[in-house]
Formats: C-alpha cells, sequence, structure tokens
C-alpha cells in the first residue's frame, strides 16, 4: 500500500482554464488528475449532440486535452480520472485512441463507465412502481416524459475503482459523482471498504474540495481577494492523501493563488445543504466533524472526518424540454441613464402588450444598479450614474412571441429615449429552455458497467 | 453598548445554486465573529433582509467547525439554474448580498 497520493484538479466544469491540466501534470509529479466537467444541465447538450451525431456526445475539449498531457502522464505514471465521456464514454475512449496512436503512444489502456444512462427504461421503471418523483415538487415523471431530453443516474466512486482495478491508465465516466472521481484513487490505492464510512467521508470532503478546481486555492474568494497572489498563473488545487483518511490540501510551488484555511473554508460551504447529511452513492458526510489545521505555506490539514452509510438509492438527473427565452441587452448613457432605461422597458411592454404576446415571465434588470442584488440595491443620485445597461429576458411556451420580442428590441433605438447603444450582433433568437428533473432511484434498479478499451 | 456591525467587516462567504434554492455559506473571520452571526444571523433577520428575493423558507444550518453557518434559501433563483431570466441565475453574487447585512450587537 502507498503510504500517499496526491491527486490533482484539472477542471472545475467544462470550460474552465484549458491549461490547467497540463499544468498540473507538468509543474510537478502527482499520481492522479480527476477533472470534473458535467453540470446539471451538461446532460442534455450532450444528449443533443450524440442524437444528431453517433459519435458526439462527450467533452469534445478532451481528444485534444489528450494530444498535450497524455505524454507526460504516462511518463510519469499519472492516471486520469474524468466523467467528461458525458453520454458517449465508448466514442470519447475512441477519440482518445486515435489521438494516441497519432502520438506514437505503443500501449494505452482506457476504462470506461456506463450504465448511467436510464432514458431508455422510464417506461420500464415506471411499471415497476419506481415513479422517478420530483424530489424538489413531488410531480410524477409521466407528466414531462413525453418532453424528457436525458436522464441519467450519478455513479460513485466504485465503478471507477473497478476501472482503476484493471490497470487503465484513463478512466472516462458517464454521469458520475464530482466527489466520487477524487474518492476513487484514495479506495483503490489504500483499500478501503464500501463500510468504511468515515474514511469514505474523508475522501467525499477532498473531492467536494477539488471539484471547484481553484475555488479552493484563492479564486473567487470572498475575503481579502486583493491579496491573493498571482491570480494570472493561480495553482488548482491538490489532494496529499494519506490511509487513515487525513488528507493535507495544497498546489504546486511557484504557482499563483493561496491555500489557507480560509480558501478551503469557503469551498466547504459552497452548495451545500444540511452540514451533517452531506448525500452521495458512497456514504453519507457530515461537513461539521471537519477539522482545519492552517499549516502555512499554502498547506491545509484536514482531519476528523466522520460519516454515515449511503442511503438505498442513487440520484438521478432529468432535463426536459420547457418552452423557450431571449434576453437582450440595450446601454444608456448619462444624463439620466436609469430613467431612460427605465422609459425604453415600459415602452417595449407596452408594444409586447399591443402585440398580445404570450409570456410565462418577463423579467428586467438594470445592469449596473440592480441586477445582482435586486431590492438590497442602495438607491444612488441619477447625476452619477455614467449609464446603465438595460437587461430584458423573456420565457414563453409560445415560440412566435418569443421570437417577435427578438424583432422589438433594435427599434428602441430610433424610436425610444436618447443616447442609447450597444445593440449589435443581430435579433436575440429564443433558445430551447432545458429544465432540469431531480429525482432517486433504488440502488438495485441500475447497474453500473465497466469497459477496457486498449492496445 | 450597542454598535452596528457590517457582516462584510467581520465575516466572508460563498454562495451557489442548489436548483431552485441559493445556498449562502457565511464564515467569521474569528471566534468572536462567530458567536455575533450565531446570535444575530437568525432565520427571521435573513429572510427579512431577503424580501422580494427568497420567495420561500429560509433554512439555517451551524458548523462552529469552520465558524460558519449556511442558509438554504428556498424559491429564490427564478426557477433554477437552466429555467431562471435572472443575470445572477445561479446566485452567485447572493453571500455578497448578505454581506451588506448591518447588525446592532451589544443588544441584551
Amino acid at each position: 500500500m502507498k503510504e500517499k497520493i496526491k491527486i490533482a484538479a484539472g477542471q472545475g466544469f467544462w470550460g474552465d482554464l484549458i491549461d490547467a491540466p497540463f499544468h498540473q501534470v507538468s509543474q510537478g509529479v502527482v499520481d492522479y488528475l480527476v477533472m470534473d466537467y458535467l453540470a446539471e444541465v451538461t446532460m442534455s447538450i450532450l444528449q443533443k449532440q450524440k442524437n444528431k451525431n453517433p459519435e458526439l456526445g462527450y467533452a469534445k475539449d478532451i481528444p485534444e486535452l489528450m494530444k498535450r498531457i497524455l505524454p507526460a502522464c504516462l511518463q510519469k505514471g499519472t492516471k486520469i480520472i474524468t466523467n467528461g465521456g458525458g453520454v458517449n464514454p465508448a466514442a470519447c475512449a475512441e477519440a482518445v485512441v486515435n489521438i494516441a496512436k497519432s502520438l506514437g503512444i505503443e500501449h494505452l489502456k482506457i476504462a470506461i463507465v456506463m450504465g448511467d444512462d436510464i432514458k431508455g427504461c422510464v417506461d420500464e421503471f415506471i411499471t415497476r412502481g419506481c415513479n422517478l418523483d420530483n424530489i424538489e415538487t413531488g410531480e410524477p415523471i409521466i407528466s414531462i416524459k413525453d418532453k424528457l431530453l436525458s436522464a441519467n443516474v450519478y455513479f460513485g466512486a466504485f465503478p471507477i475503482v473497478e476501472g482503476l482495478k484493471t490497470g487503465a491508465d484513463i478512466i472516462l465516466t458517464g454521469r458520475t459523482t464530482d466527489t466520487g472521481l477524487t474518492l476513487a484513487p484514495m479506495i483503490f490505492e489504500f483499500g478501503w471498504k464500501v463500510n468504511d464510512f468515515d474514511l469514505l467521508s474523508a475522501g467525499t470532503v477532498a473531492g467536494h474540495i477539488l471539484e471547484c478546481g481553484a475555488q479552493s486555492s484563492g479564486g473567487n474568494f470572498l475575503g481579502d481577494w486583493q491579496a491573493i497572489p498571482n491570480m494570472a498563473e493561480i495553482g488548482f488545487p491538490i489532494a496529499e492523501a494519506f490511509p487513515n483518511g487525513e488528507f493535507i490540501i495544497t498546489k504546486h510551488p511557484n504557482t499563483g493563488g493561496r491555500v489557507s484555511f480560509d480558501t478551503v473554508a469557503e469551498q466547504l460551504v459552497y452548495e451545500i445543504g444540511d452540514p451533517r447529511n452531506y448525500i452521495t452513492p458512497d456514504c453519507i458526510a457530515d461537513f461539521t466533524s471537519i477539522r482545519l489545521d492552517d499549516l502555512g505555506g499554502d498547506r491545509v490539514r484536514v482531519y476528523n472526518i466522520k460519516g454515515k452509510p449511503a442511503t438505498e438509492f442513487y440520484k438521478v438527473s432529468c432535463s426536459y424540454e420547457s418552452g423557450y427565452s431571449a434576453s437582450a441587452t440595450l446601454t444608456y448613457s448619462w444624463p439620466q441613464a436609469l430613467t431612460k432605461a427605465r422609459a425604453a422597458d415600459s415602452i417595449l411592454r407596452k408594444r409586447m402588450e399591443n402585440l398580445n404576446l404570450k409570456f410565462d415571465e418577463i423579467r428586467t434588470e438594470f445592469v449596473g444598479f440592480n441586477s445582482c442584488h435586486g431590492p438590497l440595491s442602495v438607491e444612488i443620485d441619477e447625476d452619477k450614474i455614467n449609464e446603465i445597461m438595460l437587461r430584458i429576458a423573456v420565457r414563453s411556451n409560445d415560440y412566435l412571441s418569443v421570437e417577435r420580442f427578438g424583432k422589438e428590441i433594435a427599434p428602441l433605438i430610433l424610436t425610444g429615449p436618447p443616447s442609447v447603444t450597444g445593440f449589435a450582433g443581430g435579433r436575440p433568437k429564443p433558445v430551447d429552455v432545458v429544465a432540469y428533473w431531480p429525482a432517486l432511484i433504488p440502488k438495485k434498479y441500475v447497474t453500473p458497467e465497466v469497459k477496457i478499451i486498449e492496445f | 453598548m450597542r454598535m452596528k456591525i457590517r457582516l462584510l467587516n467581520i465575516a466572508h462567504g460563498r454562495s451557489g445554486d442548489k436548483g431552485n434554492a441559493a445556498n449562502i455559506g457565511i464564515i467569521a473571520y474569528d471566534d468572536k465573529g462567530y458567536e455575533i452571526i450565531k446570535k444575530y444571523l437568525t432565520i427571521e433577520r435573513v429572510k427579512k433582509h431577503f424580501e422580494g428575493i427568497c420567495f420561500g423558507t429560509v433554512e439555517r444550518f451551524e458548523l462552529p467547525n469552520l465558524r460558519a453557518l449556511n442558509f438554504l434559501l428556498n424559491d429564490t433563483l427564478g426557477g433554477g439554474g437552466t429555467v431562471s431570466l435572472k443575470l445572477d441565475a445561479q446566485g452567485k453574487t447572493l453571500a455578497a448580498a448578505l454581506l451588506r447585512l448591518e447588525i446592532e450587537a451589544g443588544d441584551k
């Protein structure tokens, strides 16, 4: 058994710093590189891509990224774990194989984790009495079944562990929890068991700290953010994990950012509910048990983590079509910028009313005044406002109403209040609204599959 | 003695989305600060602060180990991340919005 492993975070979301994974594997030696690509709606976007082209449906950045990092990872023995396989891990693996061959790599083993896609089985589950009720609203999935775009189970760390046991260099998964990506190598290397709930919770907490990339190493830090060193070259977090469940959060030397009690604590409270019950497919972690020791030098020791057995359910993330939306902006300058923007909003609303357009919601925000904090925004002396951006957004099941909204924006320039600019790029087009449907499914209904692709 | 303390001066935090609910984690810089937020940052106080923003219930959780409180603001994000028409559809700026709050500390 190894006495210590280093797990490096490479992406906080699909669209994060493209060079971060490369820096993580080249600025030092790490045992694992973990990358989270899947936000809640990402699966529906990928499903649409796969519907159009059966060879797509995964994070398209991955093959290009592999070209850059694979030689270094194979040479140093760094294993790559990512959920960027999306709705098509097999196609993703094939693309990576092609890249590897073009680089002259002679041998590569990829494990793919599948079985999370249950869209095709929803009817069967309903007949078996599993209604996939929305856990926020209580509605049964029947009400939106015809509009369903995707339905994926969140698997935990153990299917990834199966992949690691095969000696794979890369693990590509579909819908896997962000935390499972980090927990899996700890289970594998330290021989943790399915009922080691404190240890599994420790690895889960490490995963929560790594899953949003540099958010735990000085990025988006609300404390003394101006004092965070060299944000331009921010180092992504690394967990140095030990067999007893303790770990140290740090980053590579000579990188920007900061790892401290405060930066780690901010990430720990990010997107959590009840801190005593942080539920994953692997365990229930108690965030109130976590102890942090700021060791200085961008090192924070994390220990004492407690946990409980997991529930009998997997979380299911479904997405469905829910009408159309569009948004537009216009910018008004001093003098009376806010008054002008407000007048333009009233004129537009009156015109849309005269046209009898149908919307579920029309939302107006004044960027530079109240778009972030709404009614908490402080009234300001209008003479001191240099400019205001009017932002209007609409949502409707009626495509034509949303389309017509898009045609009513530019005319405000010649037929509304003066000193207005910033309308470029054509009429705003209606976009499909994809809504999210969270549900639960008994674990016994679904089985993860691990497949090996190698050459 | 009574004194007005702006939350921004004794705490920091981070916010994000959980469906149509926003989560706001507030962390005091020191133990004294934690005693103040624990005492004065009640569900009622937070609910009132977010009048016109939060249309659901407010849930409150204590993490003394991090000197932190976590709030869940239900029905706050205009239908949630993908449906919401808000510029800040994920509630990323709501932690800062809570730090605007002024506490009258020292009250008996």
